[in-house]
């Protein structure tokens, strides 16, 4: 089987850490978040994806290529030379796509949930019709596009945007399965396949949704991409508690890269996860938090829902919280309070934060 | 605040007797404080109280016959919310040198032109050094000397007090059922005696260029503390703690009471003063701020810019930080400006003050905030008078 991820957006709503490189390659839970999909794939029974890129597509091919031999799959990369949207590539990599008859999986980049590849290909093939959604349930269905269907069968009836009285707590959770038959309903430009080609196949009684089981984040931006640190890391308690880290010191769910440093007298997690070659120094404190690879927390500091982007450096004594997001190489000097700010990469910061701001 | 006044007193030869005087009931902790200062500085000392707030000079006409038992040639008067190195020493010297055993001497201080309207200000003969005017707190400039509160007077002065008072009273009589006798005794040395009194040759100034501040805002307590550690640091550096092995690390003036407990892999300083039974625990950061006795700092807290007060705990990993208001360092005759505590209607981000007996919890943070004193505090706040 085949599958295609969407992975040329700009990620602008995750940056700084997208200013480094592109969102499929940022580490989410110690793996990039793009392996996260590959792997559950191949899992699935996938042996050829494909990539649909736009920008910084050097760096997404290199890392591609080890992918390649690590999983023993084929990744192609279908290059647009504009942006095209959710649809647009779908056109691009039609050649690709019909290589065989067979329905392929598409899928936004961005999205972590306990993967259900191998139960929508029973309920695409149960149907038999040309498209089906995976959705899964929010508490607050008034901020998304939220997904109509029939109870029993999954059908959709209609989609409708930020619903102002309840009509449905069903969105899209931006995994597909379709019958190469869906192409001819793409044009190559611009399209977005949530607006233009959903509601059309609805109509025409050709598109189902299965429901999401279990947990499902859009980690797209920092607060969410945190949110759905702590969901992942609570399926790995229940699935392999063995990859988590326990002894003194650690509370709930932490994950740690074996290579990571962690000194005396601190007290890590809950919802921790540490990158490789990560130190972190005697005495800190750090919840709720991701630090990615090559940082280093020095002593005494105390950390609540930050991202540390890799190789940063962050001083003694330093207390960040409320999403405070440090890009590439960033520096914080010691004894500093950053609430909520969003550092660009390459920065040293020697003055506090103390309200949400964004440093350049 | 006041025992370095008690300290240069006692220094000065002579010195016979120290007198306190204010309105305020005395109660334990003064009296607790009375004793060991007269065992320290081995020179009796009491505490006079007004019946009233009688103003700067009328307390100490109402007491004039305490001050003068004993028959002193002089005395000094200092006000109690200053801090200065107090070179009374100095004073005597200048009034003894000028040749005339009567003449009152007042301490003067060169302060900016702006600032100095905030102060009383005088003007003097550059070669005598009399005073030949005296404005307090004027609304146009006059001049950059300024009173420091520091008075060297000999009894004479309550020949001049007295007139004041017989001028209110004859004034008071004048409208009809007020009680005259009582509102007479209020008395401002500043307005009411120092500007009759310049230019009769009777007033001198003199002026010293060490260190000298108000301490009438919170933030001017962090300064006061720096300069009073500064001026340890040249003249009993024997006071200021030391890196050794065994002990804390210490950066820049700190000055740590015999019997706190620190840890040693905590980091005091510059400008710590940590009080009599303080812990500090592992990993704590100190700068710029005044630990009072009995506080308890848990491991690896950060205390910035503040003042923890009498026997409060701050959790481990909070955070304790307030905002510093120094005086501006490139001019060496900036004052510390005593901020009103709100502007605009909003509270001025201002070093942060613990009151007594506060309770800090874990990992929270406290910016730029006022607690005041038996407070439990159970989450974090910032910017605020936590009442
Ligand atoms: N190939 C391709 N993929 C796209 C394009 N626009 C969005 N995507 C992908 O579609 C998915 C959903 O997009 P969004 O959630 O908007 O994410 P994004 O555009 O990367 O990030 P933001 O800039 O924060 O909106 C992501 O996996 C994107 O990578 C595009 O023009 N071309
Ligand atoms: N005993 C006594 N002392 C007083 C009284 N009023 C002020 N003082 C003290 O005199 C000193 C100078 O006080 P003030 O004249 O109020 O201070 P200031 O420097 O002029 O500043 P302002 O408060 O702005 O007028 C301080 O040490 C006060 O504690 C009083 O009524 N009785
Ligand atoms: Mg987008
Ligand atoms: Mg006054």
């Amino acid at each position: 089987m085949k599958a295609l991820i969407l992975v040329g957006g700009y990620g602008t709503r995750l940056r700084p850490l997208t200013l480094s490189r592109p969102k499929p390659l940022v580490e989410f839970c110690n793996k990039p978040i793009l392996q996260h999909q590959l792997e559950a794939l191949r899992e699935a029974g996938v042996d050829h994806v494909i990539l649909a890129v736009s920008y910084m597509s050097e760096v997404l091919e290199g890392a591609m290529r080890e992918q390649e031999q690590r999983l023993g799959i084929r990744i192609s990369l279908s290059h647009e030379k504009e942006p095209l949207g959710t649809a647009g590539p779908l056109a691009l990599a039609r050649e690709l796509l019909t290589e065989s008859s067979e329905p392929f999986f598409v899928l936004n980049s961005d999205v972590i949930c306990d993967f259900p590849f191998t139960d929508m290909v029973r309920f695409h093939k149960h149907h038999g019709k040309e498209g089906s959604i995976v959705v899964t349930k929010v508490e607050e269905p008034s901020k998304y596009g939220v997904v109509v269907c029939e109870a029993e069968t999954g059908r959709i009836h209609r989609f409708v945007e930020k619903p102002q009285v309840f009509v449905s707590n069903k969105i899209n959770a931006g995994m597909y399965i379709f019958n190469p038959s869906l192409l001819c309903r793409i044009q190559l430009r611009p399209t977005s396949i949530e607006k233009e080609i959903f509601p059309v196949m609805a109509q025409d009684g050709e598109l189902y949704a299965m429901e999401l089981q279990g947990f499902w984040m859009d980690i797209g931006q920092p607060k969410d991409f945190l949110t759905g640190m702590c969901m992942f890391l609570q399926s790995l308690r229940a699935q392999h508690p063995e990859k988590l880290h326990s002894g003194p010191g650690f509370v709930g769910n932490v994950l740690v890269d074996p290579s990571a440093k962690i000194g005396e007298n601190c007290t890590i997690g809950p919802n921790v996860t540490i990158g490789a070659g990560v130190v972190v120094e005697d005495g800190v404190r750090i919840k709720r938090c991701t630090i990615l690879k090559g940082s280093r927390i020095r002593s005494h500091s105390w950390l609540e829902s930050c991202i540390v982007g890799w190789r940063s450096a962050v001083g003694q004594w330093v207390r960040m919280e409320n999403v405070t997001v440090l890009g590439e190489d960033v520096i914080v000097n010691d004894e500093l309070y950053l609430n909520g700010a969003s550092v660009l990469p390459h920065k040293s910061i020697g003055e506090s934060v103390p309200e949400p701001h964004i440093i350049m | 605040m006041i025992q370095h006044h008690i300290e240069a007193c006692a220094k000065v030869p002579n010195m016979k007797e120290i007198l306190l005087v204010g309105f305020y009931q005395p109660n334990e902790a003064l009296s607790r404080f009375l004793v060991s200062a007269q065992q320290e500085f081995k020179i009796p000392i009491r505490y006079l109280q007004e019946y009233a707030a009688l103003g700067t000079g009328g307390g100490i006409y109402h007491f004039r016959d305490q001050i003068l038992s004993g028959g002193p040639e002089a005395f000094f008067v200092l006000n109690a919310d200053v801090c200065s190195e107090f070179p009374l020493p100095e004073m005597l010297a200048f009034q003894q040198q000028r040749g005339d055993a009567h003449s009152f001497v007042m301490l003067g201080t060169t302060a900016n032109r702006k600032q100095s309207l905030n102060y009383g200000c005088i003007v003097a003969n550059t070669e005598t050094c009399e005073v030949l005017h005296y404005v307090e707190k004027p609304s146009t400039f006059i001049s950059e000397i300024i009173n420091c509160g520091i008075y060297l007077f000999t009894p004479a002065i309550f020949q001049h007090i007295g007139k004041v008072f017989q001028k209110n009273q004859q004034e008071l009589l004048l409208e009809e059922g007020s009680n005259g006798w009582q509102r007479a005794e209020v008395i401002r040395l500043e307005q009411d005696v120092f500007t009759a009194l310049a230019g009769c040759g009777k007033l001198y100034v003199y002026k010293t260029d060490s260190f000298w501040s108000q301490i009438k805002s919170a933030g001017s307590a962090i300064y006061a503390n720096r300069l009073y550690l500064s001026q340890y640091s040249q003249r009993h550096p024997e006071r200021l703690a030391r890196n050794s092995p065994e002990g804390p690390s210490i950066r820049g003036n700190v000055y740590i009471h015999p019997t706190a407990s620190v840890d040693r892999s905590a980091v005091l300083g510059p400008n710590v003063s940590i009080g009599k039974g303080v812990t500090v625990g592992a990993g704590v950061r100190v700068r710029e701020s005044i630990i009072l006795h009995g506080a308890l700092l848990q491991d690896h807290t950060c205390v910035l810019n503040s003042i923890v007060g009498w026997d409060s705990t701050i959790g481990r990993w909070a955070r304790v930080e307030g905002t510093p208001s120094d005086p501006n360092p490139n001019d060496p005759y900036a004052k510390i400006d005593s901020e009103t505590l709100f502007r605009d209607g909003r509270l001025t981000p201002s070093i942060t003050i613990l009151g007594c007996n506060v309770t800090i919890p874990a990992e929270a943070v406290i910016l730029n905030s006022i607690v005041l004193p038996h407070k439990e505090l159970s989450r974090s706040f910032k910017n605020q008078i936590i009442l």
